[in-house]
């Protein structure tokens, strides 16, 4: 139970992590991302061919995919969004279907269907806290999540740019007005929560299947996070992110596994019913 | 509708109509039976996504359901005469319940409730083993008017043509009738519509259950055609962004935009699909996918649009 209760909180952890980055690129430049979950996809490519050409472990390439999809959210921003961002909303989304569409299909065509893992990275092995056994990469990558999620609270609610950041959410016109270059702002944005999948993606591989669908899994469940807690809150996407984690894997322990899903989706209706704007509205 | 426009279309239906008897290539005919039933789809789509401008990727729950209700009334020897109807009805019977809830949604947040309701849908069936579980249904191989079961495929074209007449008359009558100038009133600023007296509770209802009606429908004629049904390919996310795709590819808001967008799109998906073999590479997928990219960049309104635009060239 306890246990459960534990591996809900760590899977959680990379929903909210990958819910976060969507929630900021959504709330910001108010683009839904469909691609985001192939994204993911991407960062959890790039640790495997490190890990399996050059011997290099998920844990130094994480930051090193991180900086890598940093520079594929910015294409994708310079190269289709940008030129979209006055059409209308619903061809934006499109397009980002279009794109990862397009990624998963390459990777389909170079990396081959096939379900790949990492042996033996750092991270394996497992821990005992207070009678509770652990995997040890699900820890590291839950706590790196937090981190993660912490800088960048940090970043938006306490600095100068986040300032901006903000701005440029509330009122695009405004804030140009008083100098803030918005469409750099937006491509930043686009670029950090790119980087933050890139990252929660390597990590990922330390325990996780790598296959060129595996965005859906994620990409999915992050959108229900962003969409329960509220379009472009990122407290909300976090709080959700975690209670989709948990909601899970207590639904798999107490009810049978088959119906995982399918609870989270009532739980995300049923808080809809409540709060038709999500748990926390609208910044 | 401009006389111009009223002779075109015509025409066009006057080709479908005629071109089985020109055209006896299996393949092709296929294509155009996937053409007019995605036109269709769009089309119906349209109803909820477009005049009354809520976004639903949940279309797939009612096509699967109609696809299912009519393969299990078959099974127990149901004509789908009867079968295809009852599909639209009980597809727009979910679409009342479902729509409770969630046509008070607007923007983003029915965007995706709708695409929970599929998942949601597509978990349950899966673990409901009477209705075939994650296996799925078949319908039996026969050669029988009675029960729209042909070993050929040339039938199944007639079916599709009237079936998408149908669907293209209904929604031209809906646009046009007092429900198609609410919706758009509910859709421009839905609470100036509401202080004007338009019941936007009732009118959003109909909307939706209409457009889950045809669909379902479809839904019924799809199943019987391709002979078999799974979660996977009725409760699919793809399909549900495919009916989308069509409509906004040919224009949103539009009574021709879905038919021109499928007249566009489903000849290009079949045809990357047979020029690459088939053979499961990818390949077609991603050129799909490419496509969808290209389009949006360069046609963002839609195909209408074209003759808007090479209209106000000239002047």
């Amino acid at each position: 139970m306890l246990e459960a209760f534990v591996t809900g909180l760590s899977n959680g952890l990379i929903y909210a992590v990958v819910a976060v980055g969507l929630a900021l690129i959504w709330g910001i430049t108010d683009v839904i991302n469909f691609a985001h979950g192939d994204f993911l996809m991407l960062g959890m490519y790039a640790a495997y061919w490190m890990f399996t050409l050059g011997h290099v472990d998920p844990t130094l390439a994480a930051p090193i995919a991180a900086c890598a999809l940093g520079f594929v959210g910015f294409l994708a921003y310079a190269l289709i969004i940008r030129p979209l961002q006055r059409g209308p909303v619903m061809i934006v989304i499109l397009a980002t279907f279009g794109l990862g569409l397009v990624l998963r299909q390459l990777a389909f065509i170079f990396f081959s269907p096939d379900y790949r893992n990492l042996p033996d990275t750092w991270l394996s092995g497992g821990i005992r806290l207070a009678g509770v056994s652990l995997g040890r990469p699900q820890v590291v990558t839950g706590l790196v999540s937090l981190v993660v999620i912490g800088v960048l609270f940090v970043l938006v609610y306490r600095t100068r740019w986040g300032s901006a950041l903000q701005a440029v959410a509330e009122d695009r016109q405004a804030a140009s007005l008083v100098g803030i270059a918005s469409d750099r702002v937006n491509a930043q944005v686009w670029m950090l929560g790119s980087a933050m999948v890139g990252l929660a993606g390597a990590l990922l591989t330390t325990f996780f299947y790598v296959f060129p669908s595996v965005g859906a899994v994620f990409g999915l469940l992050s959108f229900v996070a962003v969409a329960m807690g509220g379009f472009g809150s990122l407290p909300g996407a976090f709080l959700s992110g975690i209670l989709i984690g948990v909601i899970e894997a207590m639904t798999g322990y107490l009810i049978a596994p088959a119906f995982k899903t399918a609870s989270v989706f009532v739980a995300f209706l049923l808080v809809l019913w409540y709060r038709p704007r999500g748990l926390f509205g609208r910044w | 509708m401009s006389r111009t426009g009223a002779a075109v279309l015509a025409l066009a239906v006057v080709l479908l109509a005629a071109f089985p008897l020109v055209v006896g290539d299996p393949f092709y005919q296929q294509v155009v039976v996937m053409m007019l039933m995605y036109g269709a789809l769009g089309a119906a789509w349209n109803l909820v996504g477009g005049f009354l401008g809520r976004v639903s990727f949940g279309h797939a729950v009612f096509l699967g359901l109609g696809a299912y209700t009519t393969l299990l009334l078959l099974r127990t020897h149901v004509t789908p005469w009867l079968g295809i109807p009852v599909g639209g009805l009980v597809a727009a019977a979910i679409a009342f319940v479902v729509g409770r809830p969630t046509l008070r949604l607007s923007g983003h947040y029915f965007a995706m409730a709708t695409l929970a309701l599929l998942a949601m849908t597509h978990v349950l069936v899966v673990n409901w083993s009477w209705a075939g579980g994650a296996v799925g249904l078949e319908a039996p191989i026969a050669n029988n008017a009675w029960l729209l079961l042909f070993r050929s495929r040339a039938p199944y074209y007639w079916i599709a043509f009237v079936l998408a007449l149908f669907t293209l008359c209904a929604t031209f009558a809906l646009a046009r009738a007092k429900a198609g100038y609410y919706w758009r009133a509910i859709n421009g600023d839905e609470a100036a519509a509401r202080s004007l007296g338009v019941p936007a509770d009732r009118y959003k209802m109909l909307a939706f259950a209409l457009s889950a009606a045809l669909t379902g429908a479809w839904g019924g004629f799809y199943s019987i055609y391709i002979g078999f049904i799974d979660p996977d390919s009725a409760f699919n996310l793809t399909l549900s962004i495919q009916i989308v795709l069509v409509a906004i590819l040919g224009g949103v808001g539009t009574i021709i935009g879905p038919w021109l967008g499928a007249a566009l799109l489903i000849p290009l998906a079949e045809g990357t699909r047979i020029a690459m073999g088939g053979s499961g590479s990818g390949l077609d997928l991603l050129l799909y996918g490419l496509a969808i990219i290209l389009v949006s960049l360069f046609l963002p309104s839609g195909l209408v649009t074209l003759r808007l635009r090479r209209g106000a060239a000239r002047r």
